[in-house]
């Protein structure tokens, strides 16, 4: 029993958090590249940028002697959400929108969002300083133990506050994402010029207000996953750029384009990180009594050691590259 | 007044003009139908009259004024609609989604005009909940001048609505676009069947170099000894 209670807390509690990061950061990066046709390098910064902007008000709002009973994250994160799809609007209308209008190409629009991911980096430290920050300088993050000795288990099942409000708020999310996607009018508009920007041009669809859409939607989703980021671990000025490589591998393996295949490919990929970096050795252990005399479990069964964690999201990528290139819901190939 | 007059129209995309002056006039009764040997300017025209490209010189006047370089997100709303040749549904999009676009500037309930679509095209209402790229040529085409009528237009666009299909389905599309111009929306298309199209053609073009060489009803341009010897494959 206690082995599952542990897998329960390292796998599949961890994975989902990973997994709820990943996937809202990867549907910006796929909404993006099916309306604007480039691979959006800064995304990983703008999560950043919204996890900053979260702290910000955060720290304002302790300031100010408010005080709440969740923790002050995510209670800011409506409006923080706001200020960072305005953010979102300002990055493009500065770099990428005068691009596009001298018809640039997607590569160009590529290596102009690696330098606008350099400036963001560079910002955040000069504002912030490149220490780590923590939201929890002044409230404590609670933790729920479910006792597990009904079923045997000498450990509880841990959470924490943060965690499962996590959850909530990524759940609440991909519904609406869903909602607006099939039920609205420029919901509908955004997956018609994803599918075929000319032919939803001919139809009189206002593309710069689906582009313009695109931005919000996907600024205010990189603010939650960058603060949720910051609330799991803590915040520092390289928080989401050391993660932009598995967000592309989740909008790839999706399918890219694909909204719901984003999501997908962030649970995925997370899993398989979690699974991969996690000691099997703690699970196994009760089969030890069944092996011949002199023969035991190594210490540590990990398939991978933590440090190379990114290396399962490069594997994952080069798996479907080669089995499926369009992804597992087929988006675009170029 | 006509529907759509062009007036010497000259354009093309940045290089040499591909449009030498063309003129047109199209009546809302009208059927125009433009013909002539590939490169000659036919989809061209109607790209130009659509905003797809940069109109250098001339006019093109739509219910008295001049739109020559509107984009078509001002043009949909006028009463202009376009069926590309290519690529022209959704294909992710499920038929009756593809239907919804073609209303996307319209405030008013599309409702009606959705039923009006499915009576015009009965087995798009029956495959109306499956993804359009999963229906066969015809079909497709029909999704298209579906979308493409969403808008209400006064004058419907249409470049080569017969290629690729099998004859039964260029007979049905012919057939289609006649009730649509009996309910009051004029036509103007490019074909590559230019005696199968012409022979229902209250107007006709002869395009040729960029520039109108012929002009006049179908059945005259048929009949056209010069017009059939050189354009029509004699």
């Amino acid at each position: 029993m206690d082995e599952l209670i542990f897998f329960i807390n390292r796998v599949l509690i961890s994975g989902t958090v990973l997994g709820s990061i990943y996937a809202l950061g990867a549907v910006g990066v796929t909404l993006i590249f099916g309306i604007l046709r480039f691979a959006h390098f800064a995304h990983g910064d703008m999560m950043t940028m919204g996890a900053f902007v979260a702290f910000v008000l955060a720290a304002a709002m302790t300031a100010m002697g408010i005080v709440t009973p969740l923790p002050a994250g995510f209670v800011v994160l409506p409006l923080a959400m706001i200020i960072t799809a305005v953010l979102a609007l300002g990055l493009d209308k500065g770099f990428y929108a005068p691009l596009r209008q001298r018809g640039a190409k997607p590569v160009t629009l590529l290596i102009a969002s690696i330098g606008v991911t350099l400036m963001i980096q560079g910002l955040t430290r000069l504002i912030f300083g490149s220490g780590t920050r923590t939201f929890f300088d002044t409230e404590s993050k609670d933790i729920f133990r479910i006792d597990m000795s009904w079923a045997g288990g000498s450990r509880p099942i841990s959470i924490t506050e943060p965690q499962v409000i996590m959850f909530i708020v990524t759940a609440l999310i991909v519904v609406a994402l869903h909602l607006f996607l099939t039920r609205s009018r420029l919901g509908k508009a955004m997956r018609a010029m994803a599918d075929n920007a000319a032919l939803a041009q001919v139809s009189g669809i206002n593309t710069a207000l689906v582009v313009r859409v695109t931005w919000v939607i996907a600024g205010a989703l990189a603010c939650v996953a960058g603060t949720m980021l910051a609330l799991d671990v803590a915040l520092m000025p390289d928080l989401a750029f050391n993660i932009v490589l598995p967000i592309f591998a989740a909008a790839i393996v999706g399918g890219l384009g694909h909204a719901y295949g984003a999501i997908v490919g962030g649970f995925l990929i997370a899993f398989a990180e979690t699974m991969a970096v996690f000691n099997w050795t703690a699970v196994l252990r009760p089969i030890n009594g069944l092996l011949p005399e002199g023969m035991a479990l190594p210490a540590n069964l990990a398939l991978v050691p933590t440090e190379y964690k990114l290396t399962v999201a490069f594997v994952i990528l080069v798996i479907t590259l080669l089995v499926r290139p369009t992804g597992i819901f087929k988006g675009a190939s170029t | 007044m006509p529907l759509i007059e062009l007036k010497h129209v000259v354009g093309g995309y940045g290089g040499a003009p591909i449009l030498n002056g063309v003129d047109m006039a199209i009546e809302a009764s009208d059927i125009g139908v433009i013909v002539g040997p590939n490169g000659a300017g036919k989809s061209t025209t109607l790209k130009a009259i659509f905003g797809l490209l940069r109109v250098t010189g001339g006019t093109i006047e739509f219910g008295g004024e001049n739109i020559a370089n509107s984009l078509p997100d001002k043009l949909v709303p006028k009463g202009l609609s376009f069926v590309p040749q290519e690529k022209n549904v959704f294909t992710s999009m499920t038929v009756e989604e593809n239907l919804e676009m073609g209303a996307f500037t319209r405030t008013d309930d599309f409702r009606p005009t959705m039923d009006w679509v499915y009576s015009m095209f009965p087995v798009l209402a029956e495959k109306r909940r499956q993804p359009a790229g999963e229906l066969s040529g015809g079909q497709r085409q029909m999704v298209a001048m579906g979308r493409a009528l969403m808008s209400k237009p006064k004058l419907l666009m249409l470049d080569e609505p017969s290629a690729g299909l099998s004859p039964r389905y260029v007979i049905e599309i012919f057939e289609t676009i006649v009730r649509v111009n009996k309910e009051g929306v004029g036509i103007l298309m490019v074909e590559q069947n230019a005696r199968q199209a012409l022979a229902f053609a209250s107007k006709g073009f002869v395009l040729a170099q960029g520039q109108n060489r012929f002009t006049g009803t179908g059945p005259e341009l048929i009949a056209d000894p010069e017009v059939a010897k050189s354009f029509l494959g004699g």
